[in-house]
């Protein structure tokens, strides 16, 4: 039952050979093959990441609030390193600097990394994103007036149901609009997996134009697919933002 | 209406600002120098038992050449953040421009260039701009640090442009009712009371701009910069010795750190003054 | 038709003015004459704020007609510039001009709009801040000054366009109560002046004092109106005895 595409790759050959513009990706088999791989590793990358950093952005800010000093320094920590710091060194430092120790010798002597390329700029990334998220998930609780806790709490709210209620659905909303703005930031971030060697769409876009010498055809699609995979994230947030707005506060 | 005055901030018009602003502290300092000194130390124990030479002899040795790259990220950051501001700001006019067509073609291109990604951008400048210009008889060459500048000064131009929009709708509309009862055309309503309004409010996420766009710098090194992060890279593949890494690469950040941290005073400082109305 | 001062300055002819889905002005009419002060109360909502702007063409009407000098305000080819060069309007929230100081805030508008000279615009300004009795706080920027002196800085900003009729809008709303008097003691002595007035106010004892006529608004609609010493004394309308008596 498999749509058949011929006619259209077909298309893409004629108009390389009528007016030389060379989408490969289109109408030769294995470049298809490839850049489609390409975009899903760079999908399922941010997907990865998207996830795993609002959840390290949600626990980051539950310890933040935690009564034991030294796990609050631990996270301050970890947040002030991954802010402070391009996440490009980071994610060299990572793969490199930690990689390099974390090898792992197979039965011919060969030295092979336990974690995947993959796998490290994931983790950094998530990570990176996560310090950004926590910040904003503690600014978004803080900004809450104390007066809307104490009012929870003399209705009869206990502590956690008040959060859970009252504060962390406020603080959700304050939180939308930096939360959003730090998720469209990340996937755009994903691209540095490029420096080490992820095979993900700029990666094989590189290597498609090296193969076919197409760089302009493939520059472009690049520069299309990476805003419309932005736009579409910041469509389906402003949409969630929209929907959650309290009507009669809206700003401006 | 609880809108005018309370501080809850689900009420106020959302503001660039990619989460917390980029704030430096002398923690920071502290703890890269702190991680410095002890990760040399180790190192340079793993040195004396393999008899090479120190490392902080080596990082000293390399410091020269690395000054040199560090200057080109920050020339590349200063001309970046020029011209994307001198595009940005005619954008953002245009972005509240009564015209719609050039309201729709402002949007598009802002759109655009703050969606890609910042290292697509750079791919996109270092490959499809032409290796030279030719005006007339004159030939000027474009070296790749230059169509990397460009490229990072697309994503500048974009921000700033937002930036200059949100600064106008910050300002309250209460000003504009006064100028317009005033009988002041929209001209010069923007010129002599909105806009100068809004250069105090700019300020600080501009600067916070720059301090993302410096860190950003690093990038170029994937399209074959030869700045601070290629040659750090290089230095450790002539080197060849696993202890210098981590050493290195927190030598980098400290750079980094040290430029950036007197930025971030300042920034903070300047909100500090703005802040309160 | 050229208007003369036997015609009503302004006059507002079955006004309506829709937001959305709400009504908020469902046919005003009423006449203010030359040198007269109008007063127009009611609760929140009912429109007035609203009535103030429609005058100014601060905010469009769907239907009626707005007439002042004679000069249609409903009229899409109106020249907005030259109405409100006769007409001039202080807001509840001050609105002026942070950036500058006080004598440039009066000055801005007649130097930049009027075009007028400098020196002349700015020997007006002076007597003009010296007649809301601010002398002295003319280098003073509006983040400096307490909420009267602002609004009357307000005034004298309006004032120094020359205009024909000044419309206030709830003018003292937004005030501590003891500055509230330092600006309705401007506002009358303007009206002594014969300076034309339309204010929307709250502070009943003042519109008592000033006013030539008061206008009740509710719900967008114009109840009910008179003379002060009548409409205070004998409210005819169940809806204005009703306000009357929360008020007072």
């Amino acid at each position: 039952m498999a749509l058949d595409f011929q006619p259209v790759w077909d298309w893409f050959r004629v108009l390389h050979e009528t007016s030389g513009i060379k989408l490969t990706i289109f109408y030769d088999n294995f470049d298809r093959w490839r850049f489609f791989n390409g975009f899903l590793t760079s999908v399922r990358l941010m997907g990865v990441c998207l996830v795993a950093s609002v959840v390290i952005g949600v626990v980051g800010a539950w310890i933040q609030g935690s009564r034991l000093r030294a796990l609050r320094l631990v996270t301050q920590g970890y947040i002030q390193f991954f802010r402070n710091t391009p996440p490009l060194v980071q994610l060299y430092f990572f793969y490199f600097a930690l990689g390099s120790y974390l090898k792992v010798t197979t039965g011919n002597g060969m030295s092979v990394p336990i974690v995947s390329n993959f796998t490290w700029a994931a983790i950094c990334l998530s990570f990176y994103a996560g310090a950004f998220n926590v910040e904003i998930f503690r600014a978004g609780i803080e900004a809450v007036p104390r007066e809307t806790l104490e009012a929870a709490e003399s209705l009869g709210y206990s502590r956690l149901k008040a959060y859970v209620y009252v504060i962390l659905p406020l603080a959700f909303r304050i939180s939308l609009p930096a939360l959003n703005n730090n998720l469209v930031n990340l996937i755009k971030t994903t691209t540095i997996a490029y420096a080490i060697a992820v095979p993900e769409m700029l990666y094989v876009a590189n290597q498609i134009w090296s193969d076919e010498s197409n760089v302009p055809e493939m520059m472009n699609v690049l520069l299309i697919v990476y805003v419309a995979l932005v736009g579409l994230l910041v469509w389906v947030m402003s949409r969630w933002e929209r929907a959650l707005t309290i009507p009669g506060y809206s700003p401006v | 209406m609880i809108a005018n005055r309370s501080d809850l901030s689900v009420l106020k018009p959302f503001r660039f600002s990619a989460g917390e602003p980029f704030r430096l502290r002398t923690l920071h300092g502290v703890a890269l120098v702190l991680a410095l000194i002890v990760v040399v130390g180790i190192g340079e124990a793993q040195a004396q038992a393999g008899g090479r030479p120190g490392i902080v002899a080596t990082i000293l040795k390399w410091t020269p050449l690395l000054a040199q790259g560090f200057a080109l990220n920050i020339a590349m950051s200063f001309m970046a953040m020029a011209i994307g501001t001198i595009a940005g700001v005619p954008l953002g006019l245009a972005l509240i421009s009564l015209l719609p067509p050039v309201r729709a073609g402002s949007w598009l291109v802002t759109q655009i260039f703050r969606n890609a990604p910042w290292l697509v951008l750079l791919f996109y400048c270092m490959l499809l701009l032409p290796f030279e210009f030719r005006i007339g008889n004159t030939i000027i060459p474009l070296p790749g640090w230059l169509k990397s500048t460009f490229g990072l000064a697309l994503p500048v131009m974009a921000n700033t442009a937002e930036l200059v929009r949100g600064a106008v709708r910050s300002i309250p509309f209460g000003q504009w009712e006064a100028a317009e009862s005033l009988a002041m055309t929209r001209r010069q309503t923007m010129w002599m009371v909105i806009l100068p309004q809004c250069v105090k409010r700019m300020l600080p996420p501009w600067m916070n701009l720059y301090a993302i766009l410096t860190v950003a710098t690093p990038l170029t090194s994937v399209v074959g910069v030869s700045e601070a992060m290629t040659l750090t890279g290089d230095i450790l593949s002539s080197e060849a010795r696993t202890e210098l890494l981590v050493p290195m690469y927190l030598y980098l950040l400290l750079w980094f750190f040290i430029y950036c941290y007197p930025i971030a005073r300042a920034t903070l400082a300047l909100e500090k003054r703005f802040a309160v109305k | 038709m050229p208007w003369t001062p036997d015609q009503p300055l302004v006059s507002i002819k079955d006004v309506h003015k829709t937001f959305g889905n709400v009504e908020v002005l469902k046919g005003i009419t009423m006449d203010v004459m030359k040198r007269e002060v109008v007063c127009i109360i009611g609760p929140s909502g009912s429109g007035k704020s609203t009535l103030l702007r429609c005058v100014n063409a601060l905010v469009p009407i769907e239907k009626g007609s707005i007439l002042v000098e004679g000069q249609e305000v409903n009229d899409p080819k109106l020249d907005k510039l030259a109405l409100r060069r006769k007409v001039g309007m202080v807001f509840q929230q001050y609105n002026l001009f942070p950036h500058k100081t006080a004598l440039e805030n009066v000055m801005m508008a007649p130097v930049h709009v009027l075009k007028r000279d400098r020196k002349e615009v700015e020997a007006q300004a002076r007597a003009l801040i010296a007649k809301v009795r601010l002398t002295g706080k003319e280098g003073s920027y509006p983040g400096e000054l307490s909420g009267g002196q602002q609004q009357r800085i307000a005034i004298a900003r309006s004032l120094a366009m020359n205009p024909d009729v000044m419309l206030f809008d709830e003018v003292t709303a937004a005030l501590d109560p003891e500055t509230v008097k330092g600006v309705l003691v401007t506002i009358r002595e303007l009206a002594e002046d014969g300076m034309t007035c339309m204010i929307v106010t709250h502070e009943m004892g003042f519109a008592r004092e000033v006013a030539n006529q008061i206008y009740f608004t509710d719900g967008g609609v114009l109840v009910e109106h008179g003379p002060p010493k009548e409409f205070f004394a004998n409210p005819k309308d169940a809806r204005t005895k009703q306000f009357l008596d929360q008020i007072l």
